[in-house]
């Protein structure tokens, strides 16, 4: 069957087996491999996508049902070479280790931050509470999360006073080469 | 790679034409409502439709509305709307209660009432709340319209009262004044089925139970509910003895199995505590105390 959707702005139509997945459609079919292929099972987010402005698990969802709507994926975050908050976030906090969970999270979170400008730290963990970091680095993950609410205009919009603002990420960059004890 | 066996795919633009292709396609055609059920379920083997027939199209069917003296909400409507509905909220807090522990924000994107109801899980939590509630499901088919209470809607594991040919289109509660209503879920992790879950509702005729529901899931109970808890509760003083003798009865009730979620014990044990907590602060909702 014939499916025709916006991806990032863009049509694409391509003929599919309509029990052809959105995760495999937008990876295999259009090639955008940032959205990751991970637990199969709807548990672990990895795969989140925006479908008509929601995210959701496209391991979840046809292709097929994706017909007519339109998608958003990780590649469409940044803004003309300037990553989103939450990108820069994520290298601020070391919000990643591994970085499998990470378009996923990126997708939740810009969302959140949509939605909610000023989320409280409950408020960030329980909209990632349907995505899993293996490396189980979530408390980094959350203050990522808030340092791109805090910079909502990026670094490029924040002052040089950012980068040594209380954020926990710049003290543990800070560190990082130091080998303090804990 | 998890992958479901090849069917065959429709869409529906209106309820009439759900029915229709439902007609066309027999026994083996299936709705596709959010799909979080059943996909996984294709992917597994444990279901495998022949057609399904997409009915995401459907926004007629998705709302919460005040409806005389009952609340209405069509099957359509998902699970993150059920969850930030302040009507819902006003009357029934048992809905957001169930809403914010059923599986995870993104999950709710997806997930509607409807096929929550109709997949039949027996660790579903909306059967418990619909069952506690004593909702009423209204069925469509090319011949009209008709409707089955939530506690004869499920005829058994994954097996409902919707025939080949018909389609749930709403779920209907009758408002309460003055009740209040709670629902109290124990899981392994965030957003896991529950390993029991008890949801309630109650009214009170000053410091007596008017009438009470009492919905339970995951622990085996008949029908998702507890009459005869329910029985011994009305007309009773509201007191965290009288309380606590009514969870008894609705654990007594229960026929739990033994799974990866624990023995069978330790979710009767669970029934019982859940289903006391869920009248405890239901009663404390009715008398306006507590969140």
């Amino acid at each position: 069957m014939q499916v025709t959707m916006t991806v990032n702005g863009d049509e694409v139509t391509r003929d599919v087996e309509p029990r052809l997945l959105l995760v495999h459609f937008v990876r295999d079919h259009l090639g955008l491999t940032g959205t990751h292929w991970g637990c199969d099972t709807s548990n672990c987010g990895a795969c989140v996508l925006w479908m008509d402005g929601e995210p959701v698990k496209s391991c979840t969802v046809l292709a097929a049902m994706a017909h007519g709507r339109t998608l958003r994926t990780v590649e469409d975050l940044d803004r003309g070479g300037e990553l989103d908050p939450v990108q820069q976030g994520f290298m601020q906090c070391h919000g990643l280790q591994c970085g499998f969970c990470t378009p996923g999270m990126l997708m939740t979170a810009r969302h959140l931050l949509d939605d909610v400008p000023d989320p409280s730290e409950l408020q960030i963990r329980e909209a990632i509470s349907g995505q899993i970091c293996r490396c189980t680095g979530y408390e980094n993950i959350v203050h990522a999360v808030r340092w791109a609410a805090e910079h909502p205009g990026g670094s490029a919009g924040a002052d040089a006073d950012a980068m040594s603002e209380s954020s926990p990420a710049t003290a543990g960059e800070a560190d990082s080469d130091q080998e303090v004890p804990a | 790679m998890q992958t479901p066996a090849p069917f065959d795919y429709e869409r529906a633009g209106s309820v009439d034409e759900a029915l229709a292709l439902l007609e066309r396609h027999g026994p083996e055609a299936r709705l596709v409502a959010g799909g979080h059920s059943l996909l996984p379920m294709m992917k597994l083997r444990l279901a495998r439709p022949d057609v399904l027939i997409d009915i995401n199209d459907l926004a007629d069917l998705s709302y919460i509305r005040l409806d005389g003296s009952q609340i209405a909400i069509g099957a359509m409507t998902r699970h993150a709307e059920l969850l930030d509905s302040s009507l819902l909220a006003e009357h029934y807090a048992v809905f957001r209660d169930a809403e914010r522990v059923i599986a995870d924000p993104i999950v709710r994107n997806r997930g509607t009432i409807g096929g929550s109801f109709c997949q039949g899980d027996p660790a579903e939590d909306l059967a418990a709340v619909g069952a506690a509630l004593r909702a009423d499901l209204v069925v469509r088919s090319a011949a009209g319209t008709r409707t089955v209470p939530a506690r004869e809607f499920h005829t058994g594991p994954y097996e409902t009262a919707v025939g080949d040919a018909e389609i749930l289109t709403e779920v209907r509660v009758p408002v309460r004044p003055g009740s209040g209503s709670a629902y109290e879920k124990v899981e392994r992790r965030a957003g896991d089925w529950a390993i029991a879950a008890a949801g309630a509702f109650v009214t009170l005729e000053g410091d007596t139970v008017g009438d009470v529901g009492i919905g339970l899931t995951a622990v085996g109970a008949p029908h998702f509910c507890a009459p005869d808890a329910e029985e011994a509760l009305r007309g009773r003083a509201a007191t965290d003895e009288s309380l606590a003798a009514a969870a008894r009865i609705a654990a007594d009730g229960c026929n739990p199995s033994a799974d990866q979620r624990g023995p069978a014990d330790y979710k009767r044990h669970l029934a019982q505590e859940l289903t006391f907590r869920a009248l405890r602060r239901s009663v404390a909702r009715a008398r306006g105390e507590g969140s």
